[in-house]
């Protein structure tokens, strides 16, 4: 897998907050302009015979995509599994901001945290799996 | 043949208020929320997503909250919304090596890179029931596994006594392989790789199907198929109507990332993480004078955590390559044409369900037909009476 632009990293990031959390980052939204209004619709999940092998469709899922330009001009996109409007122009708006030339240091460390508790949520979930790691011994018969 | 009906609608619209009563139920119990089926019915919102035939947890418990639990309704109402949304196109083919994962066991393997991860299964429970899940607030929630449980005396919901975890709480591997790689890696399984370029699969939303289906088509028509259905034909498979000896290589269960490329763009964007769970299931072998023998792969991969449903998908995949095998398919699960004509069960359902629907016209005409029948039968049977002494003479 290729490595991720920091663009990329964000919009993952982005995609997986929940709807408060993009409000809290994002604060009082600045003046912009809708050049997409957030519109649901759906991606179709492919996946590969045996992981690896021929192409598949799994089935669909639905998602929200939107798009935004602020007055410097500078463009945001924003596509997240789901149907949260708001969060699809609001995750638009943050991903324009960090784009721009303006200085957007507290956004940036805002999404940095963001991306560190998403990390640490998957990391407790790991855990909580590895508890339950097991080793299973086989009998020997007739010994 | 259906005709339609005229009138009725006062009395439909009656039986609309009565079924919205009946599913409220008892008034003096509280309404359940979309937001309780989704997080405490999470395995029948998995049901649904799967043979509704799309992601959205939020509508798969909002579906069954309107269906009264009717996992087939739920399926039918997801289907039906799907129609009103635009297609924006493919996602990029999920990798499941790279699954964040919850549970990953092996039968065939006991010390597999990676360990064995049992995560939240009710394999190992007793199938007793836990009356302090009745009516006791607050007693859902087990302790947290990641606490060793060593010198404490805390039990959990079900009275247990908390055992010291085998191994300490650290995060589990980054990656894990697949388990049939492994065998791959030394020849002796079957291997799956991409046909030539790649090609984007057959989508059966899109266009009608023809036999022999390609594995493509088969794989999503299983994906949306009917979970019972699927499992009654690779139950059927393993008690030998349809030979193959098969083995759970891996289920893995876990959260994968989904990958998108708009247009706009021209890169891949991640929208998120779905739930997803893999069954690799490995079976005995097939060789020919060319091919050393080698273990054949059956696959299942599904919505949410749901592994019967893989592990039926899986059975049926691998009776379903008998032509590749040059077996003969001689068992309902092994004959295209049946498995995916009748796995769909909204399709199903739609064509059993529709008989209770008004069928006077088409009824009368049989009534006519068999009146006239045994009218003519009468009559002959009469003529054949009066005949019949002369005959005699």
């Amino acid at each position: 897998m290729t490595e991720k632009t920091l663009r990329q990293q964000w919009m993952a990031t982005l995609a997986r907050a929940s709807r408060n959390e993009i409000e809290a980052l994002l604060g009082e939204p600045p003046a912009h302009e809708v050049l997409k209004a957030p519109e649901t619709g759906t991606v179709m999940v492919e996946g590969r015979a045996g992981g690896a092998g021929r192409r598949f469709n799994l089935g669909e899922a639905t998602m929200t995509r939107c798009v935004v330009r602020l007055g410097d001009g500078t463009m945001g996109f924003s596509y997240a599994l789901g149907r949260d409007a708001r969060k699809a122009r609001l995750a638009a708006i943050i991903d324009a901001r960090l784009q721009g030339a303006e200085p957007v240091e507290q956004l940036r460390q805002g999404v940095h945290e963001l991306a560190a508790r998403q990390a640490a949520t998957r990391d407790l979930a790991s855990r909580k799996a590895a508890a339950t790691k097991v080793d299973f011994f086989t009998l020997v018969r007739g010994a | 043949m259906y005709v339609a009906v005229k009138g009725g609608e006062a009395a439909i619209l009656a039986t609309h208020d009565l079924i919205a009563e009946a599913r409220r139920g008892d008034q003096s119990v509280p309404e359940l929320s979309v937001a309780q089926i989704r997080e405490q019915m999470g395995l029948a919102c998995a049901r649904v997503m799967n043979e509704g035939s799309l992601y959205d947890l939020d509508l798969a418990a909002l579906a069954l909250k309107q269906a009264q639990g009717d996992a087939i309704e739920a399926a039918f109402l997801m289907r039906a919304y799907r129609t009103t949304l635009p297609r924006f196109g493919s996602s990029e083919p999920v990798d499941t090596a790279m699954m964040a994962i919850r549970r990953r066991v092996s039968a065939t393997y006991k010390d597999l890179p990676g360990g064995q991860v049992l995560g939240p299964t009710y394999d190992y429970t007793h199938r007793l029931f836990d009356f302090a899940l009745m009516d006791t607030p607050d007693v859902m929630v087990g302790l947290d596994p990641t606490i060793s449980g060593q010198g404490t005396s805390s039990t959990n919901a079900s009275g247990d006594a908390r055992v010291k975890p085998e191994h300490d709480a650290r995060a589990l591997d980054a990656t894990m392989p697949r388990v049939p790689d492994i065998l791959g890696a030394e020849g002796l399984m079957e291997a799956e790789v991409p046909i030539e370029g790649d090609p984007r699969p057959f989508d059966l939303t899109r266009e009608p199907i023809s036999f022999p289906a390609e594995r493509d088509v088969r794989l999503q028509a299983m994906a949306r198929g009917d979970e019972g259905f699927l499992l009654g034909l690779g139950y059927s498979v393993q008690r030998g109507f349809g030979g193959n000896h098969p083995f759970v290589g891996e289920i893995r269960v876990g959260e994968v990332s989904v990958e998108f490329v708009p247009e706009e763009l021209g890169f891949a964007v991640d929208l998120g993480d779905l739930t997803l769970t893999e069954c690799q299931m490995v079976n005995q072998f097939a060789g020919s004078k060319d091919v050393a023998p080698q273990f054949t792969r059956g696959y299942g991969l599904s919505f949410g955590h749901s592994e019967r449903k893989a592990m039926s998908m899986s059975l049926v995949d691998r009776a379903l390559k008998a032509r590749e095998f040059g077996e003969a398919a001689d068992y309902p699960a092994q004959q295209d044409e049946f498995v995916l004509y009748h796995s769909d069960n909204v399709e199903a359902a739609g064509f059993v369900e529709h008989l209770k629907l008004p069928h006077y016209v088409d009824f009368q005409g049989e009534l006519e037909l068999i009146r006239r029948i045994r009218r003519e039968r009468e009559q002959r049977a009469a003529s054949e009476q009066e005949t019949l002494p002369e005959a005699a003479e």
